[in-house]
């Protein structure tokens, strides 16, 4: 079966125990998450999940039921085909000296990407996009040397009027 | 007025209708069981093994349609616990499993009898709970018994760690459950409900598969209103077995891999598959792919995630099977399926569920057949796992709803003498009957204490063929005959039943079958039977591993014998 990329929200209650809830959930059917990132969302005592998930159209949909079925998720649904902003950041420490820093700060500022520090030998660059574009960035720099990477794995909301979920 | 978190855990399960507990006691469930002597009304059972005390709740719940209630201590009480709520977990069984834990200030201390049970039982149990402060504990029982026996039923696991069962605080049952997370449709769509009605009006060879579902949702007045207004055969899953009557004229056996090969081949030859309350086991499907390749699939089921799992489905129906069926029917016309019904009844004739005819050796078989004659097929039956459960289900007929107790899901070998006890406690006024293998029977066989204690009427008939006959059966056929671990030894059944003060039989030949079958039926009170049974005899028919039902293997053996069947409407 076709796999692809699916974009999961979820309205969790911000409990003890929810993360591990849902990370359990995942490793024991055997659903490969590509990423999570988990925070506050608009309503008191409820996290907001996204969650990227690997799998066909079948597959994503047990995920979808099997998170519904927790008692303190509230409410699951998968944006992957409707119209989205997704982003992450990610900062990216690169090896630089005196003749590579300008031709690094010129592919950050085409990335419109900002430079957060400077030291002798490296740059840390903080960017913001969708996968793509950060895995794009990173690409590019990584012919100078990366020394460090840390990404926040995607988060999503739908355009327009409507809630996404 | 203030009570301490003991207090008001006895307060609320008073509340919530529990009036017995199955358990042991240990350090950090002490001020617990120190508040049950304030609380006479709460029986309280002490089982030999925490696992036993699961088993009988879950036996309890089983018979009583209530949650079933077990208490244990922290650490190994806790972890003992697991199979039994595993077991309750995969069979959809409300049981509330209240563990002690170690005071507040010791967890995370790896302190004695420490263990994380919370997190340990996450996969386990429908939800779980550690109770942070005693001012918590009414609303976590209110909130575990709710979500325990809605929806799909489940074992539900609270922790309280020592302290909090002492501390006072105010007693208030009153707040309302707040759970925007948990929200069961329990009735049909009406549009689904319309579409499966067109499905089944269509259908030339429609059968039913009725699972534990019917029993769960005590849905059997709907599903024989539906099977008898359109004449449609009722095939039944392991689990689903006592939906229907036995003997009714659409009850057509059960499926799967021990199922019977008329049940299986009707699957096979079937135009559509009604599947209610069920979630398409492997056992139950055979090959997946070979699985009713001619039908289309209505499926009811209160648990959204089981549509669309294993089987792909032409007509889904999220919610509670009674409800489902009470609004479906209205829909549905009253129809025959004359070729089909003949159809039928030929590949009954054809593939009938026989038994080797031996006259001078005691088979298994014959055993459940005239335990099923000497009570009607009315009693309770508990099996454990292996051969002996799959004969007790093809030839026990039950002519009484929600008589099969048995472990489907978790296939937990000792479950049946636990289980048992928490029928009999369930059902005290009726026949309860555990039929035991030797083998499956040696894992929990500690419970005849109990059974002592507790003057439990239980009757017990172990199929002892010296073997793990499954298992053997197995090496048998796929592993050359190879009996690695199988060939397994005893006690003296008789005497240790006798050390409890239980009385008992040896029964070594086929005539004394049916005197001892009678002789353990008219006694008051527990008995034993240990039948020496036919060593290597198997069980058929099977679907062998990997193929699908159509597959199914017939006995090998050429000297049959067919009891004849009793159809009535």
């Amino acid at each position: 079966m076709a796999t692809q990329k699916h974009t999961i929200v979820a309205l969790v209650l911000d409990k003890p125990g929810v993360f591990n809830r849902i990370s359990s959930l995942f490793r024991r059917r055997g659903f490969n998450m590509e990423s999570i990132a988990v925070g506050h969302s608009e309503l008191p005592n409820i996290s907001r999940v996204t969650i990227v998930v690997d799998g066909s159209t079948v597959q994503v949909e047990q995920v979808r039921k099997q998170l519904e079925k927790n008692i303190d998720v509230v409410k699951v649904t998968d944006i992957t085909l409707r119209d989205t902003i997704i982003r992450e950041l990610a900062l990216i420490k690169v090896h630089a000296n005196s003749t590579t820093r300008s031709e690094i700060i010129q592919i950050v500022d085409i990335f419109r990407a900002k430079i957060v520090d400077v030291s002798g030998d490296s740059l840390t660059v903080e960017v913001t996009g969708d996968t793509p574009k950060v895995d794009t960035l990173y690409k590019l720099l990584k012919v100078f040397g990366i020394k460090e990477i840390a990404r926040t794995g995607c988060i999503a909301m739908t355009r327009g009027d409507n809630a996404s979920i | 007025m203030k009570m301490t978190g003991s207090q008001i855990l006895c307060e609320s399960l008073i509340k919530e209708g529990v009036d017995v507990i199955f358990g042991i006691l240990g350090g950090s469930i002490l001020p617990l069981y120190d508040t049950l002597t304030e609380y006479p009304q709460l029986r309280h059972v002490l089982v030999r093994h925490e696992q036993a005390a699961a088993h009988a709740a879950e036996g309890y719940a089983r018979v009583t349609g209530k949650p079933g209630v077990c208490f244990a201590t922290s650490g190994p009480g806790a972890t003992n616990l697991v199979t039994g709520i595993a077991n309750a977990f995969l069979d959809s069984t409300p049981v509330i499993a209240v563990t002690g834990q170690v005071a507040t200030p010791f967890i995370g201390k790896d302190a004695f009898q420490e263990i994380d049970i919370t997190g340990i039982t996450l996969p386990i149990t429908k939800h779980n709970y550690l109770v942070s402060d005693a001012a918590s504990v009414a609303q976590t029982v209110k909130e575990a018994f709710y979500v325990a026996r809605s929806g799909r039923p489940g074992p539900i696991l609270i922790d309280i760690p020592k302290d909090i069962q002492v501390n006072p605080v105010e007693f208030d049952y009153s707040a309302k459950l707040v759970m925007p997370g948990y929200k069961p449709t329990v009735n049909g769509h009406p549009t689904q409900l319309k579409k499966a009605a067109k499905l089944i009006a269509e259908a030339q060879r429609p059968v039913i598969i009725a699972g534990h579902g019917v029993i769960i949702s005590e849905a059997y007045e709907e599903l024989k209103e539906l099977a008898e207004k359109a004449q449609i055969p009722v095939i039944s899953t392991l689990l689903g077995i006592s939906s229907f009557p036995g003997s009714h004229i659409l009850s057509y056996g059960w499926l799967g891999m021990h199922g019977m090969a008329y049940s299986n081949k009707a699957i096979d030859a079937c135009d559509l598959v009604i599947a209610i309350g069920m979630r398409f086991d492997d056992r139950a499907t055979g090959k997946v792919s070979g699985f009713a390749p001619r039908a289309k699939v209505i499926h009811i089921d209160i648990d959204p995630a089981e549509i669309g799992k294993n089987v792909k489905v032409d007509v889904p129906i999220v919610g509670d099977v009674r409800n489902v069926l009470r609004s479906m029917n209205k829909y549905i016309e009253t129809m025959q399926h004359e070729e089909w019904m003949a159809e039928l009844e030929e590949l009954r004739a054809k593939h009938p569920l026989s038994v080797p005819d031996c006259s001078d050796k005691i088979l298994p078989q014959y055993v459940i057949h005239k335990i099923c004659q000497a009570t009607d097929g009315k009693a309770t039956v508990v099996t454990g796992v292996g051969q002996h459960q799959m004969w007790t289900a093809q030839y026990y007929t039950f002519n009484r709803h929600n008589g099969l107790l048995t472990s489907g899901g978790l296939g937990t070998m000792g479950f049946e003498l636990p289980a048992s006890v928490g029928a009999a406690v369930g059902r005290p006024d009726e026949d309860i009957w555990c039929i035991a293998g030797d083998g499956s029977f040696q894992m929990t066989m500690q419970e005849l204490g109990t059974i002592a204690q507790e003057n439990l009427n239980i009757k017990i008939a172990i199929m002892n063929n010296g073997y793990l006959g499954m298992v053997r059966q197995w090496q048998e056929m796929f592993y050359g005959k190879r009996y690695m671990a199988t060939p397994l030894g005893g006690p003296n059944f008789v005497k240790l039943a006798e050390a409890y003060c239980i009385p008992a039989l040896d029964v070594k030949r086929r005539e004394d079958v049916e005197p001892a079958i009678q002789k353990a039926k008219d006694h008051e009170g527990c008995f034993l039977l240990n039948f020496i049974v036919e060593p290597e005899e198997n069980v058929y028919p099977m679907v062998p591993p990997g193929a699908s039902l159509a597959e199914v293997m017939e006995t090998p053996r050429k000297e049959v014998l067919t009891w004849p069947r009793k159809s009535t409407l």
